[in-house]
């Protein structure tokens, strides 16, 4: 159907971090075919539309009833394309939006174009953000989309956001207006605290799923878990892993055992030990767990002696899915063994374990799909993995020391061992100190399937420390021989060599970032030129200007976006693209909070496609053209 | 599996596209490689030593590349809030150096200092060698510019954390159990909910001579529990791992390490 690809299979069962693990331009909608209810409401949409048989009616009804099937985005882009009453008919049948990119288009021409929706997806900030690399405050505001989606969407059930900025009074405007209001996922949020979420826990009487993964809430004295109703809940999914928030566990506790529903549940680090033990003996049913804490046991703890840990996890015949470990105290980690054969989904990242512990544990987990670990584990992990793990799809390995020239704890002898072990593998994030060409080819060559290529050598322009070539060859032989690639991440020491891999090869490449690579403005014109799938484009510290930045003209229409930042940029250039394409938004972004760009470097490039024009709500230090 | 190692011996699938195509040609600079295969011919065919060698290397290509390099390194300060990891790489090369960079390597912050808040430090990769074992407190969490340290009050099940770098003195330090328990206490103590919160709240003080309902104790590096307010703050912040705030009325049954540097306190009750 679409080149939609499902192949991290159906992420919201598996993944720990649903936006984690898409790539940006994954929708987290559901598969298809549709769910029997949102079967029935689709129907419920179509009888709206045209009641009356006459015959150009006949042929919209029918059109209705086939364009149920089609829940994907791209696909429904395609079919509002055919004509106008296709146009139509699938604005109004559509119940999900996907908006990439906020600020590429305004809420009200949202809601006005599509007045039925059920579900929407926002993303906001650009995702080197995340880093650092701009001021805070940049923009992505609910707000907005809050205010007018409230009027015209009551029947909202559904609202997943990334990186954007919510208040209190946000959420509570979204408590208030959806009274079907079931699910909220805040991915990479922040700007409100324990107020907002208790509006929404309080008069959302349907919450089934409340997902804060990464999400930043600040704690302003309200007891957020205490505010849920009476009687039983519709919980589903209770997810605030990362919010550094105390809770009241007794309310916890609670809410748990009152969630006949609960699946998912995974608690922040102030959840001890002894606390997971009785929340775990109330919820035996639970698919994904994220223990907390698991570290010694608090004075508040029952005494130690009656805590059964291991047959607490073994009651839990369900289990797929475990996460946590935030101060994990490796004593207890035998806990685990019995779910370790079920286990498809382990997130050891934050779990800072040696190899024999850890070898202890993935030694049991051969139907594993997903992991995620700390390079604590060494080389000698990964190679246990790769012995043990033969149905891995995806593997993160995350560094404990996020810093250069230390000695790194793993290498390409892990790579090439995952590589050699792990087959079927499709999605790999690996931070390292060295690497090898050699290791990078031989994943090439035993990955085949590979879709997401991420490769972070810390060590800036870090050649191949056997060879001392420039990691040319592997990226190469990556876009080369992994033909269903869409994501790569490149370091280490890059020439344009390496862009002109790139730009041939990497014909379905939608994402790509890049830091400190390159040596001219040739390189950037490689990529622009040759990659047609091009959607999102990030590099920084790299040596590319106005001439490479001119080259993508022909191309920016079609991409969410570009960030280029301490790259050889000049005022004049981007002006030249802001004045040569007037549906792009080019925003400068200064470094200094309060400054804006007044020379003729620039600090910050972020241009995306828009179709309401600059945004009123740009802080100083974004200059917009 | 191949072991190869050279860069000739690896190419061989797509080596193809090297040869003879003017794409490749216009690239000109820089392949380096001890093993460089005679087949690829470059403008500058580059030497490259061990790493220490590497130096030489960047400063030896072209002129305008390495003026290109140079201006990245010296653009102007990168934003950060966290004035820890704001730094610009050395001006004029970039060769591998530790002055850190900003949002280098891309990691969120929450995944930053995991080795800090940990008990263990990275273990030796020999299974023979057994880490120390741990202790039973978890060490103050660096979040980048705080220096937080969980601190309870007896009585009120939420525990919180205080950012001891955020003050400066004891005082400060008093000041901040007072704002983060007062409300706290005084929902624990009214059970009917029907007073509002400012008639039930009366200000915690006097937690650090002893004055005071409640007082301040804290524990240290070595597990020991000491009365807050005995050593230069900046020692305290140095060893100070958790912090509690005691009943006055049920210290005197506490066996307390004093500091012998210090004189007796006596309190009342």
């Amino acid at each position: 159907m679409s080149e939609n690809n499902h192949h991290l299979h159906h992420p919201q069962q598996n993944h720990f971090c649903p936006a984690e693990t898409m790539s940006e331009d994954e929708e987290p909608s559901r598969p298809s075919p549709p769910p029997p209810e949102l079967g029935s409401k689709k129907t419920r949409n179509c009888a709206a539309v045209h009641p009356s048989p006459h015959s150009d009616r006949v042929l919209e009804i029918v059109l209705e009833h086939v364009l149920q099937f089609l829940t994907a985005s791209r696909d429904r882009n395609a079919a509002s394309l055919v004509s106008k009453s296709w146009y139509r008919t699938e604005a109004l049948t559509r119940s999900d939006v996907f908006i990439g990119n906020c600020y590429s288009v305004s809420p009200a021409r949202v809601t006005t174009r599509f007045p039925r929706v059920r579900s929407v997806v926002i993303k906001g900030r650009p995702r080197f953000a995340d880093f650092n690399l701009m001021p805070q405050n940049w923009g992505g505001h609910f707000g907005p989309w809050v205010a007018t989606m409230g009027k015209a969407y009551p029947l909202l059930e559904r609202v997943y956001l990334k990186r954007m900025s919510l208040t209190d009074r946000d959420l509570c405007l979204l408590a208030d207006s959806f009274t079907k209001f079931k699910e909220l996922v805040l991915v990479c949020c922040e700007g409100f605290g324990t107020s907002g979420l208790t509006a929404v826990v309080s008069k959302c009487r349907q919450l089934r799923v409340l997902d804060l993964s990464d999400t930043e809430v600040s704690y302003d004295g309200v007891d957020w878990i205490s505010y849920f109703p009476e009687g039983e809940t519709c919980l589903e999914s209770l997810i605030f892993d990362c919010v550094e928030c105390p809770i009241n566990f007794e309310a916890l506790e609670s809410l748990v055992a009152r969630s006949p529903a609960l699946k998912k549940l995974r608690l922040n680090r102030e959840v001890s030990i002894g606390q997971l033990y009785r929340l775990m003996v109330s919820a035996p049913n639970l698919t994904h767990l994220g223990t907390g804490a698991f570290g010694h046991p608090e004075p508040q703890d029952p005494n130690n002696q009656e805590m059964d840990y291991a047959a607490a996890f073994s009651a839990c015949k369900s289990l797929v899915c475990l996460s946590g470990f935030r101060e994990v105290m490796p004593d207890y980690l035998p806990a685990i063994y019995s779910v370790c054969a079920n286990l498809t989904s382990l997130n050891l990242s934050y779990a800072n374990i040696d190899v024999e512990q850890f070898k202890s544990v993935i030694c049991q987990c051969f139907k594993l799909q997903i992991l995620w670990v700390l390079d604590s584990v060494y080389d000698e992990g990964l190679q246990a993995v790769a012995a043990t793990c033969r149905d891995l799809r995806e593997l993160r390995v995350f560094p404990l020391n996020a810093q250069e020239d230390v000695e790194g704890p793993v290498s390409e002898v892990g790579l090439q061992a995952i590589s050699e072990g792990c087959p079927k593998l499709e999605s790999i994030l690996y931070f390292c100190q060295r690497m090898t060409n050699a290791a990078v080819i031989a994943m090439s060559n035993n990955c085949p399937d590979l879709v997401v290529f991420r490769l972070c050598i810390m060590g800036r322009h870090q050649p191949d420390h056997i060879t001392g070539a420039p990691m040319d060859e592997g990226f190469g032989a990556i876009v080369m021989n992994c033909k269903k690639l869409t994501r790569l991440a490149i370091s280490g020491l890059l020439t344009d060599r390496a862009f002109a891999y790139i730009g041939m090869y990497g014909k379905l490449v939608r994402t790509l970032s890049v830091a400190f690579a390159g040596d001219s403005d040739t390189g950037l014109k490689y990529v622009l030129e040759g990659c047609p799938k091009l959607q999102k484009l990030e590099i920084r510290d790299s040596p590319f200007g106005d001439a490479a930045l001119v080259s993508g003209l022909h191309h920016y229409y079609n991409m969410r976006f570009l960030w280029m930042s301490t790259c050889q940029l000049s005022r004049q250039g981007c002006q030249e693209v802001a004045r040569a394409l007037p549906r792009l938004s080019v925003e400068l972004l200064s470094y200094e909070e309060n400054e804006k760009m007044d020379d003729d470097t620039v600090d910050v490039l972020y241009m995306y496609r828009s179709l309401q024009g600059p945004r009123d709500d740009a802080p100083q230090f974004v200059t917009i053209l | 599996m191949d072991g190869a190692t050279g860069k000739g011996e690896a190419c061989p699938k797509f080596f193809c596209f090297v040869q003879g195509n003017s794409i490749m040609a216009s690239v000109g600079s820089s392949s380096r490689g001890k093993g460089a295969s005679s087949s690829e011919e470059r403008k500058l065919e580059l030497r490259l030593g061990p790493p220490g060698g590497e130096e030489e290397l960047y400063f030896s290509r072209a002129a305008s590349v390495q003026k290109n390099i140079s201006n990245n390194m010296n653009t102007g300060q990168k934003f950060s809030a966290d004035p820890a990891s704001k730094a610009i790489g050395s001006s004029g090369s970039h060769k591998r150096t530790a002055s850190p960079v900003v949002g280098w390597p891309p990691i969120r912050a929450s995944r930053r200092n995991l080795s800090s808040s940990s008990s263990l430090k990275l273990p030796s990769n020999s299974p023979d060698v057994i880490p120390d074992k741990i202790t039973l407190e978890k060490p103050a969490e660096n979040k980048g510019k705080g220096l937080f340290v969980k601190i309870n009050m007896e009585g009120v099940p939420i525990g919180r954390k205080v950012d001891l770098k955020a003050c400066d003195s004891y005082e400060k330090l008093a000041f901040s159990v007072d704002q983060l328990f007062r409300g706290l206490l005084a929902a624990q103590r009214d059970i009917t909910g029907i007073e509002t919160k400012q008639d039930n709240e009366k200000p915690i003080s006097g937690v650090l001579d002893g004055t005071g309902e409640y007082t301040l104790v804290y524990e240290d590096n070595e597990g020991d529990r000491i009365l807050v307010g005995d050593v230069p703050w900046d020692m305290f912040v140095s060893t100070v791992k958790r912090l509690h705030v005691l009943k006055s009325s049920e210290l005197s049954a506490i066996n307390f390490n004093r500091n012998k540097e210090v004189n007796e306190r006596s309190f009342k009750t």
